[in-house]
């Protein structure tokens, strides 16, 4: 099962590096979006409420870091999609393999990719003058939450390029990405969000995930939002790829 | 033991398409069984439950020795699949996905490598196995399918539609390629809308239509069974037809002609009745244009069968040596 799935995995990476339209929206929109953001919102540090950082930019870079994860499980759900309309998930419907490893498979590749996210991001903040205030251990944390986070994206991208069957379906997603994003604390405190963005936001499991990657960033590594954001991405992780088996049984199913 | 052996199997969909209804059908070990029928007829239907990506609604199917519905891995391990898209990751490179399908099939990984250049070498496809897929035709395409499902050296291959939208010279390497699997022993289920590859191929042949097989047989038999070969003759001088048809009467039936022909008359010699036809014909004075010696054909059978004709039956198809 291991080999299998190991297998899996490097196809689906293996895939990302050859179709940059896989991998490349990951990095460049995140990254338009930061320097949007951190271009024109850098003095809404100073608005009453906004927590203590040394620049919007080391805000920000949870913000981006959330919308990537989030992209890339988009993008796990269009990669499925397209190998059920190609025929590619006949072939691996057809051998001996577990059914779990055709799941399990995409979602090493997902978390791998993450952790790709996770260090450009990181990167990226640093040679623009991001500083990770909770130094090696706060960079440690980040990567963990981003990977658990990235493969609960990737499970819940697989379940609904499983239940959809065709990728243009799953892009239809992206606007809803968006939306979810904008009603958390990703990009603004949600102290400072008006009703009932702050509301939402309050049981939108991203505000968490998004305090719990920016905390390590801008400050000392506290254990309250660390834990509340490995709480979320576990969260959605488990519920994610419950939903993932789910929608695999019923595409057998349903065959 | 059948190498496949099929008792009434249906397949009705959701929306109350009845696609397979009720087929009884074995294919003895070693031998290469074709599943002749036009676009919709169940073919494919067929196929995909026998490989098991489809659950029968009705009926039993049993695939080395194995039910297709009860024990689907015990199946998969024993069977090659070649679907009629071949489904191809086309960002891989030939080798690649030669070495992913053995280890989906827990091929030693010792042993991964030797099979993956054994194989491409087999298909002819050694020099573009470092390509990326996408870049093959589509006969290469198919080729590195029928190799990949070779990997496992499976006890049952299941061909669907293998050489559809294939150039000749491509059709003519995997029809080799059947050959040669049947000379080594491998069962072999194809389906084909091509009458040629069916009469070519096969050993036996079922012809479904409607989710029903019309008519089951060994190519020879079937065409036995809708009549005798017939010489079709156009003679120079038509202006005593009744004449020569009374001449012609001694070789057997002279049946309504074509449109073009003069004169139709069934000859159970076959090839060995065209001298003796011409000989009485030229003693009596009439100079023969043209003449061909029409065999019955599995289109043939197929007419007779449903009354229709086979959808591509007038398709060119090459034969290969």
């Amino acid at each position: 099962m291991t080999r299998v799935v190991l297998a899996l995995a490097r196809r689906a990476i293996r895939a990302n590096l050859r179709k940059p339209q896989f991998l490349a929206p990951l990095l460049i929109f995140p990254t338009l979006f930061l320097a949007v953001n951190v271009g024109g919102l850098t003095s809404t540090t100073s608005l009453q409420g906004f927590p203590e950082v040394r620049g919007f930019l080391d805000f920000q870079l949870a913000g981006a870091l959330t919308q990537s994860l989030l992209l890339g499980g988009v993008s796990t759900g269009i990669a499925s999609a397209l190998e059920i309309e190609g025929g590619f998930f006949d072939r691996l419907v057809a051998s001996p393999i577990p059914r779990v490893a055709i799941v399990l498979g995409r979602l090493v590749a997902a978390g791998l990719v993450a952790g790709v996210q996770v260090l450009f991001f990181l990167a990226l903040g640093l040679a623009f003058g991001a500083e990770i205030a909770g130094g090696v251990p706060g960079v440690l944390v980040v990567l963990v939450i981003g990977i658990v986070a990235g493969v609960g994206f990737g499970a819940l991208g697989q379940a609904i390029g499983l239940r959809a069957r065709n990728a243009s379906t799953v892009q239809g997603i992206f606007p809803l990405v968006l939306v979810i994003l904008f009603v958390s604390s990703a990009f603004f405190p949600r102290a400072l969000l008006s009703p009932p963005s702050d509301t939402i936001s309050r049981f939108n499991p991203l505000s968490y995930l998004a305090d719990g990657l920016r905390d390590p960033i801008i400050s000392e590594v506290s254990w309250t939002p660390v834990l509340e954001g490995l709480a979320a991405a576990t969260g959605i992780a488990v519920v994610a790829m419950g939903l993932s088996v789910l929608a695999l049984r019923g595409r057998l199913r349903d065959a | 033991m059948a190498a496949i052996d099929v008792r009434g199997l249906e397949r009705e969909y959701r929306s109350g398409l009845k696609a397979v209804r009720g087929i009884d059908l074995a294919v003895a070990p070693g031998e290469v069984y074709g599943f002749l029928g036009p676009n919709g007829a169940g073919k494919t239907t067929t196929v995909r439950m026998l490989v098991t990506l489809l659950r029968p609604t009705g009926g039993s199917a049993t695939v080395a020795g194995f039910d297709v519905a009860t024990q689907p891995a015990q199946v998969r391990k024993r069977i090659g699949v070649a679907l009629q898209e071949a489904a191809l990751d086309l960002l891989m490179t030939g080798r690649e996905l030669m070495e992913l399908q053995a280890t989906l099939h827990g091929i030693p990984r010792r042993d991964v490598r030797a099979r993956a250049e054994d194989l491409v070498g087999r298909v002819g496809l050694s020099q573009a196995a470092g390509r990326r897929v996408g870049t093959y035709s589509g006969g290469m395409r198919r080729r590195l399918d029928l190799a990949m499902a070779l990997i496992h050296e499976p006890e049952v291959l299941f061909l669907d539609e293998p050489t559809t939208g294939l150039d000749p010279t491509s059709r003519a390497t995997l029809w080799d390629e059947v050959r040669r699997l049947k000379a080594e022993g491998t069962t072999v289920f194809l389906t084909t809308q091509y009458l040629e590859e069916a009469d070519q191929l096969a050993d036996r042949v079922g012809i479904i239509a409607d989710g029903v097989i019309v008519a089951e047989g060994t190519p020879a038999a079937l065409k036995a069974e809708v009549g005798l070969p017939h010489l079709d003759i156009t003679l120079m001088d038509c202006s005593d037809l009744t004449r020569a048809r009374e001449l012609l009467q001694a070789f057997g039936d002279v049946r309504p002609a074509p449109a073009g022909v003069d004169v139709s008359v069934a000859v159970a010699g076959g090839a060995t009745e065209i001298a003796p036809v011409v000989r009485v014909l030229d003693e009596a004075g009439f100079t023969v244009a043209s003449l061909e010696l029409v065999a019955p054909s599995l289109d043939d059978v197929f007419a007779e069968k449903t009354g229709r004709r086979l959808e591509g039956a007038a398709e060119p198809v090459a034969a290969p040596a």
